[in-house]
Formats: C-alpha cells, sequence, structure tokens
C-alpha cells in the first residue's frame, strides 16, 4: 500500500509519521506504569535501533555511485577518528562533489 | 512513597531550560538546515519538508523518510521505518516514567511531545542531583523544537536556489547524517553483530522494494537479543 506524492499524500504520510513518533514519545511512559519493560526487551529495541539505520544506509552504499560510497567512507572515517558529527558529514559532502567534478 | 521529592512544571523552570539548551541549539541549526536541503533534493515541496520538522521533530526518521520518497510513499516501511528509529523514546520515556508519574496527566503527556535525545539526557542528569522541576526536559525541548524549525527554514531557502543538487554531493547528506548518528552513540562492540545482520539482510537485493528497512530492523533486533547481554559491572551508564 502507498500513498501518492500529491500534496494529500505527502499531508497524510506526514501526520501517520507524526503520529508514530508520538506513540514512541508518550509509549514509553504510558506502558511503564503498567508493565516494567524487560531487559530483553530493552536489547531488541537497542539492537533494532542502530540496525534500521544500517539498512537504510546499505542500498546507498550498494546501489549508490562511487561518489557517493566515498562520501559514506569520508564520513565513516571522520567519524571514527574525532566523532564529530557535522564534521563527518561535511567530509561526505565534500568528497562526493569533489568525485563527481573531477569525473 | 513520599520520600522521594515529586515534579513540577512551571514557567520559571521552562525558560531556564531554553536557557540552558541555547548553546547546543545552534548546531541543531546546522542539521535542521541539512535537512530542509535535502528534502527540496528529494522533491518535497518546503511547505512539507517545513511540516515534517514541526510535527515529527525526530532527525534521524525525517531523514530515512525522505530515503523512501519518491512519486509514491510506501506507508508500510515508513511507518516501520518512523517506529524502529524512534522506537528509544520508549526506553528514555520508560526511564524518567517515575518521575514524570508525580505530574498530571495534561502536563505529563503534554511534555512527552518535546522530548529529545539531548534535553532528555540533560533532565536526566538534573533529576539524579534531585532536581525535581521538569523544566529541562520541557524548555529545552522547546528550544531545540524552534532551532529544528529555524535550521530547516534555512535550508528550505538556501536549497530552493540549487539546480543539480547531486552536482554539489547534496544528495548523500540523508546517507552521511544517518551514519553519523549511527556512529555518534555509546561505543558498544557488542552492537557489531546485530548491524552485520541489518546490513546482510538490507542488501539481499531480490527483496521487494524498500522493505529491506524492516528486514534490516527485525534482523538487527533479533540477533541482538543471541547477543549475551553486558556483565552488570560494566554497565556503569
Amino acid at each position: 500500500m502507498s500513498l501518492p506524492a500529491t500534496t494529500m499524500g505527502a499531508l497524510a504520510a506526514i501526520l501517520i509519521m507524526a503520529l508514530v513518533t508520538y506513540l514512541t514519545r508518550a509509549g514509553g511512559v504510558f506502558v511503564m506504569s503498567r508493565v516494567p519493560i524487560g531487559p530483553r526487551v530493552e536489547r531488541f529495541i537497542n539492537a533494532m535501533a542502530g540496525s534500521v539505520l544500517v539498512a537504510v544506509i546499505t542500498p546507498m552504499a550498494v546501489q549508490g555511485d562511487w561518489g557517493a560510497r566515498l562520501a559514506l567512507l569520508a564520513t565513516l572515517g571522520v567519524m571514527l577518528a574525532t566523532q564529530k558529527a557535522l564534521a563527518a558529514i561535511a567530509a561526505g559532502i565534500v568528497t562526493a562533489a569533489l568525485w563527481r567534478l573531477w569525473l | 512513597m513520599n520520600d522521594r521529592p515529586g515534579a513540577q512544571l512551571d514557567l520559571a523552570g521552562v525558560l531556564v531550560g531554553i536557557r540552558r539548551m541555547a548553546p547546543l541549539s545552534l548546531f541543531v541549526v546546522i542539521f535542521g538546515l541539512a535537512f530542509g536541503v535535502a528534502a527540496l533534493a528529494r522533491g518535497l515541496s518546503g511547505f512539507e519538508a517545513m511540516l515534517m520538522s514541526a510535527l515529527v521533530f525526530a532527525g534521524a526518521s525525517q531523514f530515512a523518510a525522505l530515503e523512501l520518497w519518491g512519486p509514491e510513499i510506501p506507508l508500510l516501511p515508513l511507518i516501520a521505518t518512523t517506529f524502529a528509529i524512534n522506537a528509544r523514546h520508549l526506553l528514555m520515556g520508560a526511564a524518567i516514567q517515575p518521575w514524570l508519574a508525580h505530574l498530571p496527566p495534561a502536563q505529563r503527556y503534554g511534555s512527552l511531545v518535546v522530548m529529545s535525545d539531548s534535553n532528555w539526557a540533560m533532565a536526566v542528569a538534573d533529576r539524579q542531583r534531585g532536581e525535581t522541576n521538569v523544566g529541562m526536559l520541557v524548555g529545552g525541548g522547546i528550544a531545540l523544537w524552534l532551532t529544528w524549525l529555524a535550521g530547516t527554514l534555512l535550508g528550505v531557502i538556501f536549497g530552493s536556489g540549487i539546480e543539480e543538487p547531486e552536482r554539489f554531493g547534496l544528495d548523500v547528506i540523508m546517507g552521511c547524517f544517518l551514519l553519523a548518528m549511527l556512529l555518534g552513540g555509546r561505543r558498544d562492540l557488542s552492537m557489531l553483530a546485530p548491524w552485520g545482520a541489518a546490513a546482510l539482510a538490507a542488501a539481499m537485493v531480490w527483496l521487494p522494494p524498500h522493505s529491506h528497512v524492516i528486514v534490516g530492523a527485525l534482523a538487527g533486533g533479533l540477533v541482538g537479543l543471541m547477543v549475551p547481554a553486558r556483565p552488570p559491572q560494566e554497565a556503569t551508564a
């Protein structure tokens, strides 16, 4: 099932995202006041939180051009070296721009 | 249960929270700018980008949603991706539930509208020092919301002047942002197994379009259950 990217479709998609996000914000407080969240659920959520980012990024590296791949590598390198997110993202953008300029 | 002080929410506390978050909020403007530019590059209108920042107010899930945006927006992957990325809020909320329980329900669930990583972390630190005022959570959240929105607006203005975003490397903002967020948390090598599983699952090219996000998130979560929990003496956080 999918929504058309018309104004109404996009509006509906944004409202659905907002609702889902608020449910995660309020859900922990709501659930915890009734049943405590156990360590197994916590481990599943912690592992899933990073995994979904990995799952979004992977196809960009697999299907992307070398500009995109090198950009991700640059971000990875700067992030591991400095832990500075802004610098890492900037390095990625500059790498992709330079690669495409050179081609 | 009267040995622990309760919780209160007042305007003074909220204003202090806004002021304490202000220095960090400047960085949020730049991330918001990146989102605005990326959103326009993906074909969202300026209004749609602003609306998403205002109502969703969760950076990583907004960038990931752009990745799903196209002539058609796949509904189930969008819901699953948004939920999986923001599921950490469930744990954050659970952690402060005993504190917020002292507030009336309207204030409790109203405060959670603006709960985000950094204002939550600062509020938790307040609580551990014995602070009862939840103004840091709400005020800090308001500061982050305003700057996220201001940044998005700047990005929309800036991005609308760019004809070919790929030439300037602007199409890689999403991937680089998400990768930086992934590596920006606590260093925890036990996450390598679930992340590896997620990457393998997501790289299966024969999967139906957009389902790789769901498959990857579930694969990573399940592998995370199998990885033994760290011994308690290591868990100093």
